[in-house]
């Protein structure tokens, strides 16, 4: 006789009334393929967990934002923001579209040289940039971004030194109605220090004044505030022209567009409310256009936009370890993937999908990762089929800030493939060691064995 | 081991629970109705785990890691006689 599917037996309350958060919305299709490739084959293949970058959504995402603001402004470069995912082989894909680098550090600098970008087309942003960084700069032609008055002077130092003029912005922060706002970088608007730092580097004539920079925050659900900036940014290129006739070449908008994840606590899930690239360029673009500059002069417009364009691009495969039940009674699965690689979760409530169908029931889940530590908790609550030991898992959307501030910790970092718009997976970054841990530790010889 | 449910609680054919005590309703899907059948009829686990794996494809294995957190989840709802050793 033919033995009937079994699904395990279980027992659901009946709640009347008020949904419960787990009421919404419920992941409950399994994600089976990336780009066409089966979940299962990629874990076979690379090993779990696993990083899945796809270069067909990186592409399609960024002409889509590229398109945004293109269609409502005449010139628009992007700036791939390195510090979201600095991995080559991510880079060059942003660089092939067009994209020029955005870097925050020395070693950026040289891992955007070193993936072909020229120095003209590199931005330096951040608090952090050492005199030989800016000799660097300067020599390469790069555009210095000052975000204080200490560097403003250290720039102006090794201008005169090498005989070059470098060229430079100024960063500013400013209230844009946005709490808690971000001030401890750059000069502020409304307190005319923004205004000193020009005027300071207009007289001495040292540093060329190429453009204005403003970063106002990151995950910005409100667009208002980006038309606030960008007029403020605005009246100080119309104050300039007017004062010394001479006008800035670009504005530079920063990153800050919210991804489509969904932040903690949030009720509703960020892929039916985050605004969509049409609504950031029209509010950044709007707010330019209707500003004082001469629209026979409108200054190119730069974004440096990280997580609104990669993360949906990425996907953390993993495996089950083990189900238990919390003395609450609570549902709980150990996966094998914590915290310490998916950082992002201590923000988002990141979407987790089975990798095959498995029951129709939901339960409400603890998701645990490995690490021997009470908070390497993936999701507190979420409604979840019982996925059994060896079952794989899919996180979506853990493109950005994931690759880059993963940290090593108890277990060793996983692989990274790119699915190439062909659909073929390429190792981009290998699985790492025990040597890639101890390659730079030194044992002094008293501790030497034999 | 013997588990059975409460005696107030009432338990229909399609698997739909109701505790008069706390006036909580629960539902059963086919598989955990025959568990509870067989629990009833004070069926030890082992008597349990033979019948459910002649008629359904599962392993003695699986079906008992199920079986034990189905029964968690009877406890949690507090719809278990107390037990005995
Ligand atoms: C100066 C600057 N530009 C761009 C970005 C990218 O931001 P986001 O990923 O929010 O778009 C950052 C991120 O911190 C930044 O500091």
């Amino acid at each position: 006789m033919e033995k009937k599917e079994f699904e395990r037996p279980y027992i659901k309350k009946i709640r009347a009334g008020v949904p419960s958060k787990f009421g919404m919305p419920v992941q409950a299709e399994p994600v089976t393929h990336i780009d066409g490739v089966p979940v299962a084959e990629l874990i076979t293949d690379f090993g779990s967990p696993l990083f899945v970058i796809s270069e067909k959504s990186i592409r399609r995402t960024y002409r889509e934002a590229l398109e945004a603001f293109r269609s409502r402004y005449p010139e628009v470069q992007f700036a791939w923001s390195y510090k979201t995912n600095y991995l080559d082989a991510v880079c060059r894909t942003y660089h092939s579209e067009g994209s020029w680098a955005e870097v925050v550090s020395g070693f950026e600098y040289d891992k955007a040289l070193s993936n072909g970008i020229k120095g003209s087309q590199i931005i330096f942003n951040g608090p952090e940039k050492s005199r030989d960084d800016i000799v660097k700069a300067t020599e390469n032609n790069s555009l210095i971004h000052i975000d204080h008055f200490d560097e403003l002077y250290m720039v102006t130092e090794v201008a005169e030194t090498l005989g070059k003029k470098p060229r430079v912005a100024i960063r500013i922060n400013m209230d844009t109605g946005i709490y808690p706002m971000w001030d401890r970088f750059g000069f502020n608007y409304e307190n005319g220090e923004a205004w000193d730092a020009i005027n300071r580097i207009m007289m001495t004539g040292k540093l060329e004044l190429t453009g204005l920079h403003t970063h106002i925050g990151t995950y910005m659900l409100a667009v208002n505030a980006y038309a606030v900036a960008a007029s403020k940014l605005a009246d100080l290129a119309v104050r300039i022209e007017r004062k010394y006739e001479t006008s800035i070449k670009y504005i530079d908008m920063g990153g800050g567009f919210a991804s489509r994840n969904t932040l903690k606590g949030a009720y509703l899930p960020g892929r039916d409310t985050v605004p969509s690239f049409d609504d950031y360029a029209n509010a950044i673009t709007g707010a330019l256009l209707n500003s004082e500059i001469n629209p026979g002069r409108l200054p190119l417009l730069i974004l440096e936009t990280g997580r609104a364009l990669v993360d949906d691009a990425g996907y953390l495969l993993g495996t089950v370890l083990a189900n238990k039940r919390l003395s609450d009674g609570r549902r709980s699965t150990i996966i094998d993937a914590g915290v310490n690689i998916l950082f992002t979760s201590f923000w988002y409530e990141h979407e987790f999908y089975p990798a095959k169908h498995t029951s129709d029931h939901l339960e409400e889940t603890t998701i645990y990762g490995p690490l021997c530590m009470n908070i390497d908790v993936l999701r507190e609550s979420v409604a979840f089929p019982l996925l059994r030991r060896g079952d794989n898992f899919v996180v979506k959307r853990v493109g950005a800030y994931n690759m880059t501030q993963w940290m090593q910790f108890i277990t060793l970092r996983p692989a990274v493939v790119m699915i190439d718009e062909a659909g073929k997976p390429h190792i981009i970054r290998e699985r790492e060691t025990v040597d890639t841990v101890t390659h730079n530790e030194i044992v002094p010889t008293h501790l030497k064995s034999e | 081991m013997n588990m059975k449910l409460k005696k107030n609680i009432a338990l229909s054919e399609s698997g739909f629970v109701f505790d008069p005590t706390t006036g909580d309703s629960y539902s059963l899907n086919q598989e955990a109705r025959e568990v509870v059948r067989l629990m009833n009829e004070g069926k030890e686990l082992s008597e349990i785990t033979d019948y459910m794996v002649s008629i359904y494809n599962v392993g003695r294995n699986d079906f008992e890691k199920y079986f034990f957190d189905f029964a968690s989840m009877l406890r949690q709802f507090r719809l278990l006689e107390d037990e005995q050793d």
